[in-house]
């Protein structure tokens, strides 16, 4: 909820405008207000906005003047619920409708929507070319709204109060409000209408895009503005050799000045895209097929192109309005007054197509407030629109591009790193204190620091500022706007931190909404956190107030066995779901015993308590370990032979072995009495511990190796499975300087020299890729084994819970860590050498473990009472020869009571 | 619908208490599932041997996994975590901590002569 429009909600600030009856006098068609009672349990927020909000339920003062006032209506209405209509379902619509319903609007909500699907995420449509589907990007609807797609709305009556749309459907409301938004802006140029030639608007543009893109060489996107840019990406991720025609000097000039333009084209054009500046279109010619072939500039230069895309901006969809008679403005725009509401009392206007004192807004953040306070008013309350901010952060092209602010000021300073693309300039007043203004491309790290200073006195010289990347002890003033999308600033942030107990990002999100929208603010959320003293904690958990790494020093110099022996001396309550996993892990990796024995049991998380991995319909994978990637054909046919008796899916992994998908709790251990009969182990692929050690095949087959990667891989892989750590492990053999095992994206990763092997570590393919740092070259195996065993047992000591050896090493810092581990320099490493002999002599299979033992056994049902029962809920459907889960679709599961 | 086989040692008396198993089938700080009128149960004793019934059906994944979830404590609650993502269910009352506009059922659970009992009316 926007705290701004929750403020100005409180039930003293009655503006007296159209507000809705009270709920007690809802008598006929009042379903839906009960079906959307009935099902707000399943939408959080719903509920949450419902508490949070003291003047949801309306008073009788305001009934009353609903009725006497405003609406004018007779008996008959009086005693019917408010019926709302939106013309228009984007995402401003959708806002507008989301936070009606969150706040217990009690009356009737149709939403009339012209395109043939719901409303989506326009910011996000380049990824729908991507790949995501019009699904990932659509906005849910709150229940208990109509909303009639493909309905075009022709006429408003306003008299009547009935708004027509195209197939004669006739929607009688009390309240209209219109988010008609924009449509593209296609400039006058001949040959506009040829085949060939598109908007980037909507998802049925995108489509009709693609599909002529498949039989096309080059594309040219008219306008190089942010949405051009953007339509020019999406050519590219097509296939297309682009062309972006600007008619402005420069890209982006709405956003950047012409030096901050000359260093995006930089960037815009190393990506292999061609640009031409200053430049207009003179015509759009077709070939013989009368398709679009070619755009002629006024030079008489001819771009070859088949697809044209217009990016040359956006005319607000004001025609409705302007046929029913509502004011607009000169230039388009419907005209709005501080509360949203149109020339039309009853009429409010939201979004792209609503013009407030003179201005139109395109961006999300200001169109979303333009929803709330429409909402706002509609519930009775006085929220106000306020001139936006128009600051704008995105990443186009992989570029960061930036702007906020002012674009001129008295004196301007100017950063430029010509090497890295990055141009930053400050606009401050004439005694160079005040900002005003600020332009970043190529790293817009300003815009976040910065950004809240426009218009105060800045925290040092801009020239400073600028050089070393912005005020390193950040004091923002609390008026200051951290969230410009969602209208959230630093004070707010700060009361919910401290009023509410928040310590993540997370919890600021779903308290105050800031950071939700475009969330570039959320780096200053987070420096926000560790100003107010939240993340200064290292506690892993409300139950202990140590981190990992003090926790594992604890366990080992005192020689806790025993979880309870450990909260009960160090700790407080009973543990969680955080700190249990990760005490069980510290204890096995310090060896005690097998994962399942007595109390270590109940500390493991559902992968390490049945040894194997969850998925999600509540089945298992089965994963066991083929040591370095190498297998009999023997081993082979008998995971074949499981898999096929068993009714597993089969999908060889990326670590060089097979996942056996969709074993049910009670067939675990019949599928790894088989797997271990012929010779296999546990892989530990449900673990935080070693997974795999890949290799390529080495010196003995292929004819460049240098030595045997396999063999090595193999050595290492036996030596370290089954060791515990802060998170899993992977590593990778390569037996030349090719590369074939990708060793540099490992945790530990191998390249044999002719001398003998280089090790790499820190390296992460995962959300963060990271290439591996080489630590040791030219090593010898039993000196390369020696500093492996002190780096792992130093890492597993002192990382934090689930931090990859990447992030470690990081914070670290590699030079630390070779004096610790090269050099010894904390004389501690004959004490690693020996903790990782003792893993090493330690180690037993742990799923042969728990097959020779019956009490471990008897934990393996689906049913305690049932033993032999498999779970009903579990079923497969047939997808390319194999099974895949048949997964229970949640609105049905949702709408069922919440409890008994 | 599965039917229970028969050899499960389904008692009933009065109103609606099913055996599901002996007291020290459970381990403490674990949970399990029982399978009581086709409906699942996620069945949990805690560090001090109180039991607490709960329905298994994860609501926001929809898979039936609750039973495998770790039990622990917020605060003073005794709490489940959901094996799936992580969101932590009062045992007491089945709400959701993380999220109270979800809950998942709670139901009646008590020991008679060693054996654990449900009711699920």
């Amino acid at each position: 909820m926007n705290p701004e429009a929750r403020r100005t909600a409180a039930p003293e600030t009655d503006a007296g405008v159209p507000a809705v009856p009270a709920p007690e006098e809802k008598t006929t068609g009042n379903e839906t207000a009960e079906t959307r009672s009935a099902t707000t349990p399943e939408t959080g927020r719903a509920v949450r906005g419902v508490n949070e909000e003291g003047s949801a339920t309306v008073t009788p003062e305001r009934r009353a003047d609903a009725v006497s006032g405003v609406f004018r209506v007779n008996e008959e209405a009086s005693a019917t619920v408010t019926r709302l209509v939106v013309v228009g379902h984007g995402p401003t619509a959708s806002r507008l409708v989301e936070t009606l319903t969150g706040r217990g609007f009690a009356g009737t909500i149709t939403v009339l929507g012209e395109e043939p699907r719901p409303a989506y995420d326009r910011v996000a449509l380049t990824s729908y070319l991507a790949g995501k589907s019009a699904e990932d990007l659509t906005y849910p609807v709150p229940e208990g709204v109509t909303l009639r797609l493909g309905a075009r709305v022709t006429g408003i009556d306003r008299e009547a109060r009935v708004v027509t749309t195209a197939d004669g459907h006739a929607e009688p409301y009390d309240v209209l409000v219109l988010a008609t938004g924009s449509s593209a802006f296609v400039p006058p140029v001949p040959g506009r209408e040829l085949e060939g030639c598109f908007v980037y608007r909507t998802i049925d543009d995108l489509d009709a895009i693609r599909e002529a893109s498949q039989d096309a060489v080059s594309g040219v996107v008219i306008g190089g503005g942010l949405l051009g840019l953007e339509a020019a990406d999406a050519l590219r991720g097509l296939g297309l050799a682009t062309h972006v025609v600007e008619m402005g000097g420069w890209l982006m000039p709405r956003q950047v000045d012409e030096g901050g333009g000359a260093v995006l084209r930089g960037h815009v054009e190393s990506l292999g895209l061609n640009v031409h500046t200053g430049a207009g279109v003179r015509e759009i010619v077709a070939g013989p097929d009368g398709r679009v072939n070619g755009l002629v500039k006024p030079d008489g230069e001819t771009i070859e192109t088949q697809v044209v895309v217009f990016s040359a901006g956006v005319r607000p969809r004001d025609e409705l309005a302007r046929s029913s008679g509502l004011d607009v403005g000169e230039r388009g725009g419907i005209v709005v007054d501080d509360g949203m509401r149109t020339s039309d009392p009853a009429i409010y206007a939201v979004g792209e197509c609503a013009l407030h004192e003179g201005m139109v807004y395109g961006l999300v953040g200001p169109c979303f407030t333009m929803a709330e306070v429409a909402a706002d008013r509609i519930l009775g309350g006085g929220a106000a629109f306020a001139r936006a901010d128009m600051s704008t952060k995105l990443k186009l092209l992989g570029v960061e591009v930036a702007q906020f602010g002012a674009m001129d000021g008295a004196l301007d300073v100017t950063f430029m790193d010509p090497v890295t693309g990055v141009y930053q300039k400050l606009f401050v007043s004439d005694d160079a204190r005040t900002l005003l203004g600020g332009i970043c491309v190529g790293d817009a790290a300003p815009y976040n620091t910065l950004k809240p200073f426009v218009g105060r006195e800045l925290p040092g010289s801009p020239g400073e500022l600028l050089f070393t990347g912005g005020p390193s002890n950040m004091d923002l003033p609390d008026d200051a706007q951290v969230c410009s999308c969602n209208n959230v600033t630093k004070g707010q942030i700060c009361s919910a931190i401290a009023d509410k107990g928040l310590t993540d990002v997370a919890g600021i999100k779903s308290c105050t909404r800031a950071g939700t929208a475009c969330g570039s603010c959320v780096p200053m959320l987070k420096q926000i956190l560790i100003k107010s003293g939240v993340e200064v904690s290292k506690a892993l958990c409300e139950h202990f107030a140590y981190s990992r790494a003090e926790l594992f020093d604890i366990v080992r110099v005192r020689g806790i066995t025993t979880f309870s022996q450990l909260i009960a001396e160090h700790g407080t309550g009973r543990g969680c779901d955080v700190c249990k996993p990760t005490v069980a892990s510290i204890l096995a990796s310090l060896g005690n015993g097998h994962i399942l024995d007595g109390e270590q049991a109940a500390l493991q998380d559902t992968n390490d308590h049945f040894l194997a991995n969850i998925q999600r319909n509540g089945t298992y994978s089965v994963v066991p370990r083929i040591p370095g990637g190498e297998i009999t054909p023997d081993k082979l046919i008998v995971i074949g032979e499981v898999a096929r008796d068993f009714g597993l899916y089969t999908k060889i992994t990326g670590g060089q072995r097979i996942d056996l998908f969709g074993a049910r709790v009670e067939q675990l251990p019949l599928i790894w009495k088989r797997l271990v009969d012929a010779g296999f182990e546990s892989g530990h692929a449900y673990g935080k511990a070693l997974r795999t050690v890949k290799s390529c095949v080495g010196s003995t087959w292929c004819r460049y190796g240098v030595q045997d990667s396999v063999g090595l891989a193999i050595a290492l892989e036996l030596r370290y499975r089954g060791l515990r750590s802060p998170h899993k492990l992977k590593s990778a053999v390569s037996g030349c300087a090719r590369e074939c095992a990708e060793a540099r994206g490992k945790d530990f990763g191998i390249i044999a020299t002719e001398q003998g092997w280089n090790l790499y570590v820190g390296g992460n393919g995962g959300f963060t890729p990271r290439h591996a740092d080489l630590f040791a070259s030219d090593l010898p195996t039993d000196e390369l084994i020696r500093i492996i065993d002190r780096f792992l047992m130093f890492y597993i000591r002192t990382a934090d819970r689930l931090q990859r050896t990447s992030v470690w090493l990081e914070n670290q810092g590699l030079d630390y860590v070779k004096e610790v581990i090269l050099e010894d320099s904390l004389g501690i490493c004959a004490e690693l050498e020996a903790q990782m002999e003792r893993h090493v002599a330690g180690y037993a299979d742990e799923w042969r473990a728990v097959l020779d033992d019956s009490e471990r056994l008897r934990r393996f049902v689906s049913f305690v009472n049932a033993p032999g029962t498999p779970d009903p809920s579990i079923s497969f459907e047939p997808e390319r020869d194999q099974v895949k889960p048949v997964l229970i679709p949640l609105e049905t599961l949702r709408l069922e009571p919440a409890r008994s | 619908m599965t039917v229970l086989s028969e050899d499960l040692r389904v008692s009933r008396e009065g109103a609606g208490w099913t055996r599901i198993c002996a007291y020290t089938d459970l381990l403490p700080e674990r949970g399990v599932c029982a399978l009581v009128d086709g409906r699942q149960i996620a069945v949990f004793r805690t560090f001090d041997g109180s039991l607490y019934a709960v329905g298994n059906r994860d609501p926001f994944s929809g898979a039936f996994v609750l039973s495998r979830g770790i039990v622990g404590s917020r605060g003073d609650e005794p709490t489940v975590s959901s094996p799936m993502h992580k969101q932590v269910f009062s045992l007491v009352s089945g709400e959701c901590l993380d999220d109270p506009a979800v809950a998942v059922p709670t139901y009646g659970i008590r020991v008679a002569d060693d054996a654990v009992e449900v009711n699920v009316l």
